[in-house]
């Protein structure tokens, strides 16, 4: 094992890139620390997936170096890299038994055969495959075929980094989160490095200790997960994380406050002025209030979640949600009160800090 | 899942059933019905019996014609299955070579066979054809009118030729519809190139190497334009197969009874051979499956 | 009005559908909530009329429609799978079944802008569905069956293949375009969350059997059984086994809880307690919480909420807390409950005492 670091890459499939939009993958410069855990998070077709190829080595990056320690792997083809990945749909040799697949990548690598049965076995008890290993693995479940590919990687001493391509697509819900504890038990055992592609938030946040949000080739975040909710630093990332997402509002923004139409909310720093701004709150840190108190609007909508419920409002036009427990009474003419401490602002899609 | 109850497909199935009733089942019918009697012309028919049944098995002539089939088609299967697999490897995945060898491949099978037998008569031939002419000029007196070897030979690269494209195209289609994690994978894996051909692109043929040798095995085991047009059956009997006797007793010598019964052992034989190689190529592959 | 007296399907020896009775009501919205297998399928092929019930009576405004073949009974379906015609533009698909009706072509332009409009399809319908996004090509498949202006619209699991914001997106536009028609929408799900969102009534399935049905926050509130409040519950339904002594419900590892008023009056006996995630908390929630141990498996965030998955003495619970709460696996935590937030049910299944303390809505 040991850290990665990504310096300045950069990747576009065509070969004389122009403008930003020929770039699939915008210059990222971040070092991963052995034995963390990073989800690269986005919808499809953000990058992510270039980004996961370019780590291991499946595609050259077009800028940049990638060092894994202190060596430069930019060049080398993945069996060079050792590192290890799981796909999407299980891949698993068909007509190999359980315990064959596993040793087969140490018996390419020649390992002594005594080496190997120990080795193999220990990988069938640390996935709990022991009653397995004679069976042909064509005919197992998909979640125990992801746990053989799992384990494949697992079972050589060597491997940098565990690469996972949406692992869990393939799996029944119910037993989605048996395999997601199961994975971060295997995670906080051995320590390996383990990077994560999904596009699905609750798997990434799960996960991590690192997030790396993306958005249409870019990394628009790099944080933990509370970051993320707490303090996105993109509008997109706002939007993703949590359900429902912040609200965003255009607004002009000088001082301690941000002006919406005629209405004036508080912020909790000062900000350099800005005329196309846009704050972010989140939902969970809108109060409902009676009318008079807080910011007027419109109720459009109430849906009860059962747990809570999402009032769906209108300021100034806008669509502002606010999410309500299941016991609290909501007034006949209400309005919003935003929490100041928890008012992000935004310009150009990015957070601005307030002036120190 | 069950599909929806509707009486009315009946009726739509129903000109197939008609349509297969005559082109197959109506002659079907009649062969058998010509291999149990005897006839002088006429129309004056006697009752035979197993007769010509009895005839057919014990003539040497039938038995040397199939041992020829059996050979023949095992020779067949030994080069078209193993060398389409390998051609299919060979093509390129992407790009404009793709279509290029698909035309290629293509190509042979669109022509007609008794095309192919005039294209191979008249290419050996050793005073105008192409290959006779330079074989002869290597000191190679290439005759397949007179050598047996030389006849064979010819029949064999013949049919290779013509049918080795339907073994590739096949292949390539169960290849190309591999997922690329799985080569990902074994680079990851650090698999040898024989290793993923192993373990990884032969077990995904499985299916489309049985339906490949299927039809091969029935096409070439049925082999009768070619060698008709080329050798005629000879020199002698040696390239007679049992599709070219079958001609000869019912048209050369006018013998029905002993055609049909002939005609009939041979369809059998071809039923139970294809359901043979059909068990076992899907037994194993369940025994896969199951893992037990 | 469609009616569904007794209905039972059996395929081979399974039973698929037993003794199912409902109707439902011109306008109204009808959602199928049960785990996957548990015959929501079934039963809207039945209602489809793809299939024909072993027993029963399938009635619509008072007719029986058993035995009437699917393509002469006024149904419009939409399938898990984005089932579009992929050579023909928005336009024409939401068209098709205007044109095999025979329509007009003012009526059918007037009848695809409009659904076009409620789907929020307009600057799309030159385009074919391979060039849309999954959650447009859905919307091309809810227009289509809309401007049929089928009696009985049924929607199975429509959402499920769409990625999560997608989901959301669609999810609060749907209570919309219902309401704007007046056919009777079955909406087959496995989210309880959905059912909840949509409204309208709800039948709980199981195993073939419709559990309850009415309306959806009253089956949400007010589960007959346990079958019921565990369909109705995602993440699952936190049980303990319990025997009740005196004013006490005592479980194991020397658990006590005393009884809330709600379930005073029962008998001394086993009891099922039932408690929804947000109601096991990890901080107390008040003088009367009571403390209970457990172990942690794994915890999964989705942002705004954290579940926890515990293991208290074999049992599976979750614990739902808002933001992000990253606790480590296999530490033992202490989590609380309210007694005043707990289902009661008899060793019959049957609910035996709702929660005292009633929520709001």
């Amino acid at each position: 094992m040991s850290r990665i670091v990504l310096d300045g890459i950069a990747h576009s499939y065509r070969s004389n890139p122009q403008g930003a939009a020929d770039w699939a993958l915008k210059e990222v410069n971040h070092v991963w620390e052995d034995g963390q855990a990073y989800a690269l998070l986005g919808p499809s077709g953000c990058g992510k997936t270039t980004l996961l190829n370019l780590i291991s080595g499946l595609l050259t990056p077009s800028r940049g170096r990638i060092l894994f320690g202190d060596s430069d792997v930019t060049d080398m083809p993945p069996e060079a890299r050792n590192i290890a990945q799981v796909f999407q749909f299980p891949v698993i040799y068909d007509t190999m038994s359980v315990f064959d697949n596993l040793a087969f990548p140490l018996r390419n690598r020649r390992v002594p055969e005594a080496e190997v049965r120990t080795r193999v076995e220990e990988m069938l008890r640390i996935i709990d495959l022991q009653d397995k290993a004679k069976r042909k693995a064509a005919n197992l479940s998909a979640d125990e075929k992801q746990k053989i590919s799992l384990g494949r990687g697992l079972v050589r001493s060597d491997v940098n980094a565990i690469l996972f391509d949406e692992p869990l697509t393939v799996i029944d819900p119910h037993m989605k989160w048996v395999l997601r504890s199961q994975l971060k038990h295997l995670h906080k055992r051995f320590g390996f490095t383990m990077i994560y592609v999904t596009h699905d938030q609750t798997e990434a946040l799960t996960f991590a200790d690192k997030v790396v949000v993306m958005y249409e080739g870019e990394v628009v975040q790099f944080g933990t997960p509370e970051e993320l909710f707490e303090k996105p630093r993109h509008t997109f990332v706002g939007y993703f994380i949590g359900s429902p997402g912040m609200n965003v509002l255009p607004a002009s923004v000088d001082g301690r406050e941000a002006i919406l139409g005629g209405n004036r909310i508080s912020l909790s720093g000062s900000y350099e002025r800005a005329v196309t701004a846009e704050i972010g709150v989140r939902p969970e840190f809108v109060r409902v209030a009676r009318a008079g108190e807080g910011l007027p609007v419109q109720i459009r909508r109430v849906e009860d979640l059962g747990r809570f419920r999402v009032v769906r409002a209108s300021l100034e036009g806008h669509e502002v949600n606010a999410v309500v427990g299941e016991d609290q009474e909501l007034p006949a003419e209400a309005s919003l009160v935003f929490d100041p401490a928890r008012v992000n602002v935004y310009v150009d899609s990015h957070l601005v800090e307030p002036r120190a | 899942m069950e599909k929806p109850w509707n009486n009315k497909a009946w009726f739509l199935v129903l000109p197939v059933i008609v349509l297969v009733a005559f082109s197959a089942i109506i002659p079907l019918m009649t062969v058998v019905n010509y291999s149990v009697q005897d006839t002088f012309g006429n129309n004056v028919f006697f009752w035979a019996g197993t007769e010509w049944f009895e005839e057919t098995l014990q003539s040497e002539r039938f038995w040397a014609a199939l041992g020829r089939n059996l050979v023949f088609s095992f020779i067949i299967l030994a080069i078209e299955v193993p060398l389409g697999i390998a051609v299919a490897l060979a093509m390129p995945r992407k790009g404009i070579g793709v279509p290029v060898c698909l035309v290629l491949m293509a190509l042979p099978l669109l022509i007609p066979w008794n095309v192919v037998g005039t294209i191979w008569q008249v290419f050996g031939r050793i005073d105008i054809g192409l290959l006779g002419r330079v074989l002869a000029d290597f000191g190679i007196y290439y005759n397949y009118t007179q050598n047996p070897l030389h006849a064979w030979i010819t029949v064999i690269v013949m049919d290779v030729w013509h049918w080795t494209s339907l073994v590739v195209l096949l292949c390539y289609a169960g290849l190309v519809s591999i997922p690329d994690a799985y080569y990902q994978a074994a680079r990851i894996d650090g698999a040898s190139r024989w290793a993923v051909f192993r373990y990884i692109q032969l077990p995904k043929l499985k299916h489309v190497l049985l339906i490949a040798v299927l039809l091969r095995f029935m096409d070439s085991f049925m082999i009768y334009t070619e060698p008709f047009v080329v050798t005629g059956g000879g020199p002698g009997n040696t390239t007679t197969f049992l599709s070219i006797d079958l001609v000869k007793m019912a048209i050369g010598q006018f013998d029905l009874g002993p055609a049909a019964a002939m005609s009939i052992i041979y369809f059998l034989i071809i039923l139970a051979l294809s359901y043979v190689f059909y068990t076992v190529m899907t037994q194993t592959g369940r025994d896969r499956e199951t893992g037990r | 009005m469609l009616e569904l007296r007794d209905v039972t399907k059996v395929v081979g020896r399974e039973t698929h559908i037993r003794g199912v009775s409902m109707a439902l009501e011109r306008g109204s919205l009808n959602v199928l909530l049960g785990p996957t297998r548990s015959g929501k399928t079934s039963l809207m092929r039945l209602m489809a009329g793809l299939d024909r019930p072993a027993s029963g009576d399938i009635l619509m405004d008072g007719k029986s429609v058993v035995g009437v073949p699917v393509q002469k009974r006024n149904v419009a379906m939409v399938y898990q799978q984005f089932i579009n015609y992929p050579t023909l533009t928005v336009y024409e698909n939401i068209a098709s079944p205007l044109r095999v009706a025979g329509r007009d072509k003012a009526t059918i332009e007037a009848e695809v802008r409009k659904a076009a409009a409620l789907l929020r399809l307009e600057p799309y319908l030159e385009r074919t569905p391979l060039e849309l996004s999954g959650g447009q090509q859905q919307r091309t498949a809810l227009a289509r069956a809309l401007v049929k202006g089928a009696d009985l619209v049924l929607l199975d699991e429509p959402l499920a293949n769409l990625d999560y914001k997608l989901r959301e997106e669609l999810r609060a536009e749907l209570p919309k375009i219902f309401a704007e028609s007046g056919t009777i929408f079955v909406y087959a799900t496995t989210e309880p969350s959905e059912a909840l969102l949509l409204g309208g009534n709800t039948a709980t399935l199981s195993e073939g059997r419709v559990t309850q049905y009415g309306p959806t926050p009253e089956v949400f509130r007010n589960p007959v059984d346990l079958v019921t409040a565990r369909t109705f519950s995602d993440p699952p339904l936190n049980m303990l086994k319990v025997t009740k002594r005196g004013d006490r419900f005592h479980g194991p590892q020397d658990t006590a809880i005393a009884a809330p008023a709600s379930a005073m009056a029962l008998a001394d006996g086993t009891y099922v307690l039932g408690f929804r995630p947000h109601h096991l908390y990890l901080d107390p929630p008040g003088p009367q919480a009571v403390a209970l141990k457990a172990r942690v498996a794994v915890t999964e965030i989705t942002g705004s909420e954290s579940f926890v998955h515990l293991d208290h003495g074999g049992e599976r619970w979750v614990a739902l807390a808002h933001g992000v709460r990253s606790i480590e696996v296999d530490e033992d935590l202490t989590v609380y409950l309210d007694p005043q937030r707990l289902f009661v049910f008899g060793s019959d299944w049957l609910l035996a005492a709702a929660p005292a303390l009633r929520s709001a809505a």
